[in-house]
């Protein structure tokens, strides 16, 4: 497939459709709609960090006036073997289940035991705190490398790795890849560097927590309405945690109030399900923002590892990357991407990557923008601007000398298609921020980074009205201005005005199945579904159109939103209000499991300044360069690009999870948990390159996780650059610049 | 523990319409605007001032309304974000907020454009770094900021232009 090139609405940059809501505070997320009668649920969370439940007595609460429900792990199904969605979305109900309540023992602070439904919230959260429980607390270990250590308490005596009963431990999963013969490799090389790096667990900080509200029908049918990533993953997960058929549960999605992978499982929603159950009532849950920080899925702390060997030409040869991730309590899966996707931007036919993870007494880990990327970027791409600098190569230079192109291949074996790496390098070389000096004082670092990308199923629905408009109907949550874009390639494909398109996210059963918006896909995947449907609606126009016209199907085409024939020609308006006389109403879905996915690159540039003396670190100049395929909405992609530097420059200077020596979350709120603020940023400057997929009808690439991946590394090394400041243990907070400073040579 | 007994009868202009309700003596003027009032505009991040998703301006000062207690607002004015229209009109801060595309999911928005009102209407020409400061109590993990600033200094500057002319 070629992808089109020429486009009339594609690439312009309207206004979103759904911004009038949302800029006037009309716009409806999760906490924001009650039902009539509705109750409200309440968690009762442990206090323990690790510890056996003995027993749990409910009497007192369930005697309150006012408290209509109460539920414990029990109530919930067996987790068995059962093993839900497949690849790296997969996850074992025994992962799935314990994040949602534990059954019989707590791995980590805060997690659900109990919860309660009463009249008001707070006597709800009254009754909670009358549920007696007997503890056997257990010690408790959260650091990763304890949790390795001989004597450690062991968090799943039955769990093996390799499925092998043996010593108990605390390893959750290894894999190790390899290409070609790197210690052979290494032998050649003339520089050789080594060296570890280590990234602290961090929150995706999404500003709404987490929030639903359930109503179960007389015929038993579940009618869930939630903030999510993903509703039909909702249903799925609902499903299978409750033991309620699929059939019988209906899940709506509100608006998102970001989610950054943190939204695509379930938390509240299975309890409020059987709440609604058990009360006969409408049921509702907003979560607490320190419930946010303690018990839904940080992203894993890691230890990198990363060896290479590069030749005096300048030649990457040899690679040797050894990653240990912290999976938390369950297993949440972060070992796979190290091991696979450690060396992608580079060609390398001798290197070997392995990833570890490990159970610690924390939350289980769960997907944030290019899962696990970040954490190995910052070290393989510091390690290779030390291989330049020993080689006296400008570290862009030399990314470019060995950045993957058409046709390389990466650990997983297949070879890349057309890819922007080398594009990206190049328009960042050639940009006035890399082209200019960088001011006293300051430093500067570059950085790459490289992300897969998912396809997936996705669904379109368009519905065409008798006065022309049209209902688009998708089943994507629109996390950062997607409605817009399903708009422009729905317009694009129909020769319509925008205006006229509606696009909607609507509930499980109003639409085909979609797949989370993650993985970059929605654009690319749920747009492809769209400009299918598009298409076919064409088509059934044409066909309408020849026989009123009886002329061949194939001699009528469509252009500027009209049917055309010789000189005769019918508009979609008249076709959309002569719709029944011509064949009946014009309704359109389509579905795809989207094989269209191509990887994702950016390069990004960062100046800072260190306070010599404090060990502060102000970012004083930063450009994000990506391929985006083709910018549907360009300002929606450079939005992208702009909110995942600032997640990625957050997480080098400032954001790690601190727990006290007890295993509890010691900065569970945005004031000591601190994400970036306005005044800790500068202008993000932002340039896209666009090499269209050749996969994709209109050559769009998912833009939405690459952007995280670089800032750390790009970070690092301005820090580092400013003035010997080499800190091997991120976040760079004043504290530990402050003392790098001390020991800089 | 609070029963609806013992909940006081405010008085109030919420958003330039006077009106009564019940609170209860504990009860944050958040929750209130929310759930006695339904003006669900106004976000609740964090419930703890950290966010600034709950901004509203009580006698014009911006304050975050889950440190405020609904008592606290008898016999003043507050100003949600479903006030900041001037009816069909959208505020400068709202239009160019779309236009620039200072927004991606919009839970921070609300917040974002009651602040940069107070913000202009203190000060019709800011500075980046002043406007930066300003809104540094509303936390966006969404854009990186970039968009929202350039969306408050361009509405400041349409401010003064409507104003001159």
């Amino acid at each position: 497939m070629n992808a089109k090139q020429e486009f009339k609405i594609v690439g312009t940059r309207p206004i979103r459709p759904d911004g009038l809501d949302k800029v006037t505070g009309r716009a409806r997320y999760g906490a924001d709609l009650n039902m009539q009668g509705q109750i409200y649920g309440h968690i009762l969370r442990s206090p323990h960090a690790h510890a056996n439940i003995k027993s749990i007595d409910c009497s007192n609460a369930l005697a309150m006036e006012g408290v209509l429900a109460v539920m414990t792990g029990e109530d919930l199904a067996e987790p068995g073997n059962i093993v839900l969605g497949s690849g790296e979305g997969a996850i074992a109900l025994k992962d799935l289940i314990p994040m949602v309540m534990s059954q019989g023992k707590v791995l980590f602070h805060a997690q659900a035991v109990a919860a309660v439904a009463a009249t008001t919230a707070a006597l709800a959260a009254e009754a909670a705190a009358a549920i007696e429980i007997v503890y056997e607390v257990l010690p408790a270990v959260t650091d990763m490398h304890e949790a390795l250590a001989d004597g450690a308490p062991i968090l799943h005596s039955d769990r093996f790795p390799d499925g092998k009963p043996k010593e108990p431990t605390n390893l959750a999963a290894e894999i190790t890849m390899q290409v070609g013969e790197p210690d052979a490799a290494f032998e050649r090389a003339d520089v050789i560097v080594e060296r570890t790096y280590s990234v602290p667990m961090c929150h995706q900080g999404y500003i709404e927590p987490h929030a639903c509200v359930v109503r179960v029908d007389a015929a038993k049918r579940v009618d869930l309405w939630c903030c999510t990533q993903g509703h039909f993953t909702v249903r799925q997960y609902t499903a299978a945690v409750t033991g309620i058929s699929l059939g019988n549960i209906r899940v709506t999605p509100s608006e998102i109030g970001g989610g950054f992978g943190g939204k695509t499982t379930v938390y509240l929603e299975p309890i409020a399900v059987i709440l609604a159950q058990k009360s006969g009532r409408p049921v509702k849950i907003v979560m607490d923002r320190g419930d946010v920080f303690r018990t839904t899925g940080p992203a894993p702390g890691a230890t990198t590892r990363v060896k290479l060997g590069a030749t005096k030409d300048g030649r990457l040869i040899a690679a040797d990357v050894e990653c240990l991730m912290d999976s938390g309590a369950y297993n949440g899966n972060p070992a796979g991407i190290p091991a696979f996707m450690a060396t992608a931007c580079y060609k390398l036919t001798d290197a070997r990557s392995s990833g570890r993870s490990v159970y610690t007494n924390k939350p289980k880990i769960h997907a944030y923008r290019a899962p696990s990327m970040p954490q190995v970027t910052l070290a393989f791409e510091l390690v290779i601007n030390e291989v330049a600098a020993e080689l006296k190569i400008d570290p862009l230079e030399f990314r470019l000398n060995n950045a993957v192109e058409e046709g390389d291949v990466n650990m997983m074996g297949a070879p890349y298609k057309r890819i922007g790496l080398r594009e990206c390098l190049e328009a960042a070389r050639s940009h006035p921020h890399y082209q200019s000096s960088v001011a006293d004082g300051a430093g500067r670092g570059i950085a790459a980074g490289y992300w897969i990308n998912a396809g997936m199923q996705s669904s379109a629905t368009l519905n065409v009205s008798p006065d022309g408009s049209v209902s688009l109907l998708t089943g994507s949550p629109d996390i950062g201005g997607s409605r817009a874009s399903m708009a422009i390639m729905g317009a694009e494909v129909l020769g319509i005005p925008l205006e006229t398109i509606y696009p909607q996210v609507v509930a499980t059963d109003a639409v085909g199945h979609c797949d989370v918006t993650g993985g970059s896909r929605t654009t690319l995947a749920t747009g492809q579904a769209v400009i299918q449907a598009a298409d076919e609606l064409v088509a059934e126009l044409c066909r309408r159109v020849a026989l009123e016209w009886d002329v061949p199907e194939d001699e009528v085409m469509w252009s500027d939103g009209a049917a055309h024939h010789g000189e005769k020609s019918l508009s979609f308006k008249d076709l959309a209000s002569r719709a029944s006389a011509m064949g009946g109403p014009l309704t359109v879905s389509s579905s795809l499991n989207s094989t269209s996915a191509s990887p994702g690159f950016g390069v990004h540039i960062c100046d800072a300044e260190v306070d010599k003396e404090t060990g502060r670190t102000t970012i004083t100049r930063y450009t994000v360069v990506q391929d985006a395929g083709k910018a549907i909405h360009p300002t929606y992609v450079e939005g992208q690009m702009q909110g995942g530097a600032a997640q990625g420059i957050g997480w080098a200077l400032n954001e790690e999870y601190v727990y006290n020596d007890q295993g509890v979350l010691e900065n569970a709120g945005f004031l000591d948990y601190r994400i970036p603020v306005a005044s800790d940023l500068p202008f993000i400057d932002t340039v896209i390159v666009e090499v269209p997929n050749p996969l994709h009808p209109y050559g769009v690439k998912g833009v939405g996780e690459v952007p995280i991946v670089p800032p750390m590394p790009a970070v690092a090394q301005a820090v580092f650059d400013s003035g010997n400041i080499r800190v091997m243990d991120l976040p760079l907070n004043p504290a530990k610049v402050a003392a790098a400073i001390i020991e800089a040579p | 523990m609070s029963t609806p007994l013992n909940k006081l009868p405010i008085q109030a202009v919420i958003n330039g319409e006077p009106k009564m309700f019940l609170a209860a003596p504990g009860q944050v003027l958040a929750d209130v605007l929310r759930d006695e009032l339904e003006l669900i505009g106004t976000k609740i991040g964090c419930n703890t001032g950290d966010c600034g998703a709950c901004s509203v301006l009580v006698n014009d000062r911006l304050v975050c309304s889950c440190l405020v207690l609904a008592a606290e607002v008898e016999g003043q004015s507050v100003q949600t974000i479903e006030g900041i229209a001037d009816g069909a009109v959208l505020h400068p801060v709202q239009q160019k907020l779309l236009e620039h595309g200072g927004l991606q999911c919009g839970v921070c928005t609300p917040g974002v454009v009651v602040a940069a009102k107070a913000l202009l209407d203190s000060n019709p020409n800011p500075t980046e770094e002043e406007a930066r400061y300003w809104l540094a109590g509303n936390l966006c993990r969404c854009t990186g900021y970039d968009k929202i600033i350039h969306a408050v200094l361009d509405a400041a500057e349409a401010i003064r232009e409507g104003a001159a002319s």
